[in-house]
């Protein structure tokens, strides 16, 4: 069925749905590599014009990537829960977005319309919105997930300590993490970025992190980011797996050429299940996303990346993740330019994880080959944290040592306590209390500048 | 920081010399104090100018011809380093000319070969420049046991990873390693990555792909990166496939295992 509308005194035709969308979305690099963006400024209007006048309905008769040949497809369609649905099923993608922005859409609402929400429309709707409409939105819904403390609260934001060391040096990795804690970082997880990809090492250090966390009592969990079927092996082995990671895609394609399906998934989500390891609950898995990922494994099927990207959540929500991150600017100026176009995606991605229930965070980052630099990382954090994300990145100084990229800092997240008031998760806010680490009332912020005795005992090992 | 200044210290600083990772950089309030911030900024800068450096590919083959290799010069498809940025598609395949001359070359020869090396600046000319011959050299002298057959050292330009199933197809390598300059870190302006692919061809994805990463002076030896790769191709060759299926179960006792064990203080 094609699309046409009339702006500026000419008529813009569109083939199908998903030209539509291609073209409405607002203007990044990856979708012109792609050869799908829209033509000119005129054009990308016409084409949100045209998209605020479709009924939200159709987007469950017209598949974008056909139900037959794509399993991500499929998920969305088989899982979609048609009586969630009602509240909004006669509106227009246009009137979706006047609805969301008024009193109607409150938290419990939106929290009830998100199994009959597909990720195809809530991209749909993000590309007629502009950044405070996407943050005032967000900031609405609260995703909670649990494992050995409470992720996603109201007023409240976690870090992921993430103390990569570039050949996994016990040591170094122990010293970053010591560095994280005593800046009250590390409630979403603490998690390595292995330079290896053995198991034998991976098993090393999920040992040594579970020995880490046991030792100091830390409220928090543990994961080493190696590809699912690694952890599958190191569950096998007996090795301690708190969370079971994977990167993840919108479509079928992208997500073989990372060696995965939905089945894979679920085989990792069930081995994970498997240890019982959680205290206070069972989401366990951790996955990480990207605009980017389906066009750079020649998998978007012509969709454009920011849509593939919302099609990742769909993956991401059936297996009940405790964190998803979208690591928004690590992919490389290709996909994302500059720092105008990774605030605008960063916002994006968590908009549309939250509308679909997934418990979103955002690796704030950038590439030294990106037109980016610390003060648009400045923006977007500020930004999120005011749209309510449920984690950051936390990293020495910025510099992941290993992975080559800028994330945001220890120091960072207590940037965004002081000027938002936002706290750690309560398990670890208490323990953080009890070390005499941080003290947090409202936007004041008490950090200790003593060594906590336990952490005083063992430096005293290498003196 | 000296005794007066407001920014506060912190008292584990000799946590330092265990990793090249920005910890103890001390606070202001809880801000980065201003020397932290001024040593990032000089970093991003050296990093920005590492991505757009240009690789001397005419001294690098002579390096290469005096150590007994040959060599052919190729180019991406990407003419520059603008393009190449912001078009990985170019940067993956051969210019048409580069192309030919390939062709050119398989043509003369008789047989193919067992394995094809290709050598490209990626993100970072400084790694390649740096790293690329010592490792090189370890590699092959890893392999001069197994008597493989090896094609001339393909020196690319504006090359990606993916190229390198172009060349090992075009020169009908059974196996094909790509060592390029990784993005440039804050800290590592020059770590060089390898990529492994058994019976390249175009077409292949990164899970039929296996990659060594950060090999530079503070990061991964040359030793150490020449033995996981050797390992990994003779697994390869033993049952005919790359990537994800085949994992790297090489034997090596120092990463991480003791180091992780001998050295955390934290559960001493």
């Amino acid at each position: 069925m094609g699309y046409s509308h009339n702006a500026g005194g000419t008529t813009w035709r569109f083939d199908d749905l998903r030209e539509v969308m291609a073209k409405a979305s607002p203007a990044r690099s990856g979708d012109l590599l792609a050869g799908v963006a829209a033509g000119s400024d005129v054009e990308r209007v016409a084409a949100q014009m045209c998209l605020a006048e479709v009924p939200l309905g159709r987007f469950l008769d017209e598949a974008l990537i056909p139900y037959e040949g794509d399993e991500v497809t499929r998920l969305i369609l088989d899982s979609h829960d048609a009586a969630a649905f009602a509240p909004v099923s006669h509106l227009t993608v246009g009137d979706f977005r006047n609805w969301l922005l008024g009193d109607e859409a409150d938290g419990p609402a939106l929290a009830a319309l998100a199994p009959g929400l597909t990720p195809e429309m809530v991209a749909a709707v993000s590309k007629l919105m502009r950044v405070q409409d996407l943050i005032l939105v967000a900031q609405k819904v609260r995703v909670v997930t649990r494992f050995r403390n409470t992720i996603g609260l109201a007023g409240r934001m976690s870090t992921r300590l993430q103390p990569n060391h570039p050949t996994d040096d016990g040591a170094g990795i122990a010293a970053s993490i010591l560095d994280g804690l005593l800046y009250g970082n590390g409630d979403a997880v603490i998690g390595i970025n292995p330079a290896t990809d053995s198991t034998a090492g991976i098993c090393e250090l999920l040992k040594m992190l579970d020995a880490v966390i046991g030792r100091y009592e830390i409220p928090t969990q543990a994961c080493v980011l190696t590809h699912v079927t690694t952890s599958i092996e190191a569950i096998a082995r007996g090795a301690p797996v708190d969370l079971v990671f994977q990167s993840i895609a919108g479509t079928e394609e992208a997500n073989a050429s990372f060696g995965i399906s939905l089945a894979t998934l679920q085989e990792g989500y069930e081995a994970g299940l498997s240890q019982k390891r959680g205290t206070l609950g069972d989401n366990l898995m951790y996955f990480e996303t990207g605009q980017g990922s389906a066009l750079s494994a020649n998998a978007h099927h012509g969709v454009d990346q920011q849509t593939c990207e919302a099609r990742a959540y769909a993956v991401a929500r059936r297996f009940k993740p405790l964190l998803v991150n979208t690591v928004v600017g690590f992919i490389g100026p290709e996909y994302l330019y500059n720092g105008k176009q990774i605030i605008r995606a960063g916002l994006e991605d968590h908009f549309c994880g939250k509308l679909l229930g997934v418990p979103m965070g955002c690796d704030i980052c950038y590439t030294n080959h990106a037109e980016a630099d610390q003060d648009d990382m400045d923006v977007l954090l500020t930004l999120l944290g005011t749209a309510g994300i449920n984690f950051i990145m936390g990293i020495p100084g910025s510099d992941d040592v290993m992975l080559n990229y800028q994330t945001t800092s220890f120091h960072d997240a207590l940037y965004v306590r002081q000027v938002l008031g936002l706290r750690p998760a309560p398990e670890f806010e208490d323990w953080l209390a009890k070390m005499e680490i941080l003290r947090q009332d409202g936007n004041r912020l008490q950090l200790g500048r003593e060594l906590p005795e336990p952490f005083r005992r063992a430096l005293e090992q290498l003196a | 920081m000296s005794d007066r200044s407001p920014a506060i210290e912190n008292p584990w600083q000799h946590l330092r010399q265990l990793t090249p990772a920005r910890i103890a950089l001390g606070r202001a309030g809880t801000s980065l104090p201003t020397a932290a911030q001024l040593d990032f900024q000089l970093a991003h800068a050296q990093a920005r100018d590492a991505v757009h450096l240009a690789l001397d590919t005419d001294a690098l083959a002579a390096q290469l011809e005096a150590q007994g290799h040959r060599c052919l010069h190729l180019h991406s498809a990407a003419p520059d380093r603008h393009t190449y940025l912001q078009r990985p598609d170019l940067g993956r395949r051969l210019s048409d000319e580069s192309a030919e001359r390939l062709g050119d070359h398989a043509r003369q020869q008789q047989m193919g070969y067992d394995l094809a090396i290709v050598i490209a600046d990626g993100l970072s000319a400084l790694a390649v420049q740096r790293h690329a011959l010592p490792l090189l050299q370890r590699i092959t002298e890893q392999i001069e046991k197994d008597g493989w057959r090896l094609a001339p050292v393909c020196l690319v330009e504006q090359g990606r990873v993916a190229l390198g199933d172009e060349v090992g197809e075009a020169l009908r390598a059974r196996m094909v390693v790509v060592l390029l300059g990784e993005r440039p870190g804050l800290s590592s302006p020059d770590s060089l990555g390898l990529y492994f692919t058994y019976a390249p061809k175009r077409g292949r994805t990164d899970a039929e792909r296996n990659c060594i990463s950060n090999v530079r002076l503070e990061g991964l030896s040359y030793n150490l990166a020449a033995h996981r790769l050797v390992h990994l191709m003779r697994e390869a060759c033993r049952r005919q496939l790359s990537g994800v299926s085949l994992k790297d179960e090489a034997d090596m006792p120092s990463l991480p295992g003791d180091a992780a064990k001998a050295g955390n203080f934290l559960l001493g």
